[in-house]
């Protein structure tokens, strides 16, 4: 029996790895930080925040260098400095007449390139390509413990919340008519949007968390019409993308968190082909 | 003094101006009275500033001057108190958005829920009973894009009514709406006054407004007439509130540059007294026929 499964090519690729104890871990995180982006990612696609999404996860770069400078934990630092940033875009935005996706293209480049002079200045023994790509397969048992806890707070932040958080993305002038406070409902929204950009640092970094934030939402959008089954959806993918890039980053040796959105992009290319309502060929043979 | 949850509500409006970001006044000393258990019909041009009354009325913009009562409250603690329904115009629904109709309507009762938001058994009673008036019960799963324009229109009334709210404000309810389905909002918003509802419903189908509003308010930049529908609804007053314009052309018009005609015969209009308009006008339907409104006959 046994010799039979190990016969198996596949079985082989899956199982050969898991005898490395730092690649054991990398494949829990990987898929623990999949979860979390693919539940927000649904709130992000159905706001029309993808674009916020880069904003922040750009933004957090000094926070993180300024945290290592000064010697506190890296996600405390990410954390305040994504959260600043949407509120000095909300800031910048209610001053002038400038139009949002201008406030923001204005706001996080400022907030990134002022991360990139302070790496380069502050001596410190930050790997600037670590920050920006990802290092899911070096992660230590520090970074573990803070990924966990910003994960974790996301994920019961938005259980507890998640119809307002709905009511809010669909009809917020609904949610004020009815008295409830939107003002909240906004900052809960981008404060959980950040913890999730620090939850996602290690594994997918700063340049492609946002694939993350956005691809698996996007793709659930285009197999249904259900919420809860868009939910489920959006979680399998990033599941899914998570376990299965860092296998391909370990066997074929290549960026893991490169792997992960070329699957996550692969998965939603396959989604807007072949989806039974939304796909391109459905809409195709109805019209 | 708050008025008990049985007596009709009204709404007033004390001159309210408000000014959008890019300058543009949009509303200019507004004041009205909302009668408690009527409804009230308002009337204008496109741009003649009813979605910003709306707006204003539902808290959703901040007026540059003016205040607003809803009876002896402010909107704010009217809108805590569940009072204030608002049925959106159909453009500012995203109906690709992945919920059903009785989401949408579950949606109406969350000010009566805890934190979490978990229906109770009169939460799901109420939803079931608003979705049975309004004739939505057999489709109460469907996502709202694959509703046609009619039952779009009943699922949010239905939200609203699920609100039990005692004013409802409906913004535009008759456009892309079939004459069947016009006529059943009619009965329903005629049903609902009687249960001691206010009802505010902006509108361009003039021809519609006599047969079920008491009250009509004309407005174009600022209210240039209030009041019965008898006293109000006259020729006259319609060709003033639509600047000389013949009313036959207006649900139809696609023309920008009478819109801006329009607008400039707007802007002299806040400036004139209303009395000095009027001579005007009289003497422009007396003298051109073709001016006189064809749709209120």
């Amino acid at each position: 029996m046994n010799t039979i499964i190990t016969a198996l090519p596949m079985w082989d690729w899956l199982i050969e790895p898991l005898q490395f104890g730092f690649l054991v871990k990398a494949l829990w995180v990987s898929a623990f930080v999949g979860t979390v982006c693919a539940v927000l990612s649904c709130y992000i696609t159905l706001k029309g925040w993808s674009l916020m999404g880069d904003a922040v996860s750009h933004a957090v770069v000094p926070g993180v260098v300024v945290a290592y400078a000064i010697g506190i934990p890296f996600s405390v630092g990410a954390f305040l400095f994504g959260f600043g940033a949407t509120v000095a875009i909300g800031y910048v935005k209610s001053k002038t007449r400038l139009k949002e996706d201008a406030v923001i293209g204005v706001i996080f480049t400022g907030f990134f390139a002022f991360g990139l002079v302070l790496a380069t200045k502050i001596p410190s023994n930050i790997d600037l390509f670590h920050i920006l790509f990802g290092n899911v397969l070096g992660i230590s048992q520090q970074d573990i413990i803070q990924t966990l806890i910003a994960g974790i707070t996301t994920l019961l932040i938005i259980l507890l919340r998640r119809k307002d958080l709905l009511l809010f993305c669909f009809d917020p002038n609904h949610a004020k008519a009815i008295g409830l406070n939107i003002q909240l409902m906004y900052y809960t929204l981008l404060s959980v949007l950040a913890l999730t950009i620090v939850a996602a640092l290690q594994t997918a970094g700063i340049v492609l968390v946002v694939a993350m934030l956005v691809t698996p939402g996007a793709t659930a959008y285009l197999l249904t019409d259900r919420f809860d089954r868009m939910l489920m959806i959006s979680v399998a993918t990033g599941i899914l993308s998570c376990v299965l890039g860092t296998y391909l980053s370990y066997h074929l040796d290549v960026s893991t968190g490169g792997s992960i959105v070329v699957i996550l992009t692969i998965l939603f290319l396959l989604a807007m082909t072949f989806a039974p309502k939304y796909g391109i060929l459905a809409q195709q043979t109805n019209s | 003094m708050t008025p008990s949850t049985d007596t009709p509500l009204s709404i007033t409006v004390e001159n309210l101006s408000v000014t959008y970001s890019n300058a543009r006044l949009a509303l200019y000393n507004a004041s009205c009275v909302v009668q408690p258990g009527t409804i009230t019909g308002l009337v204008g041009p496109n741009g003649g500033g009813k979605s910003t009354l709306f707006k204003s009325i539902m808290g959703f913009l901040r007026p540059s001057q003016g205040h607003i009562r809803i009876s002896d409250c402010s909107v704010q603690a009217a809108q805590k108190r569940q009072w204030m329904a608002y049925v959106p115009q159909s453009d500012e629904v995203d109906w690709n958005f992945p919920v059903s109709v009785f989401d949408v309507v579950m949606m109406g009762r969350y000010g009566y829920m805890n934190l979490l938001r978990i229906p109770s058994a009169t939460d799901r009673r109420v939803v079931s009973d608003s979705l049975d008036r309004v004739g939505l019960s057999d489709i109460r799963h469907r996502q709202i894009g694959e509703l046609s324009g009619g039952q779009k229109k009943r699922a949010f009334l239905a939200r609203a009514l699920a609100q039990q709210g005692k004013i409802i404000l409906l913004d535009e309810p008759f456009t892309g709406v079939d004459v069947k389905t016009e006529k059943r909002i009619i009965e329903l918003l005629i049903q609902l006054k009687h249960e001691g509802h206010t009802i505010l419903v902006s509108t361009h189908d003039l021809a519609s407004i006599s047969t079920f509003c008491d009250r009509v308010i004309l407005l174009n930049q600022t209210v240039l007439a209030s009041g019965t529908t008898d006293e109000t609804f006259t020729e006259e007053n319609l060709t003033m509130t639509f600047g000389g314009l013949p009313i036959s052309s207006l649900p139809h018009q696609q023309n920008c540059t009478l819109v801006t005609d329009n607008e400039q015969q707007t802007r002299l209009a806040v400036q004139h007294s209303i009395q000095a308009q009027r001579q005007q006008v009289s003497a422009i339907t007396t003298h051109n026929p073709s001016y006189l409104p064809q749709t209120c006959d």
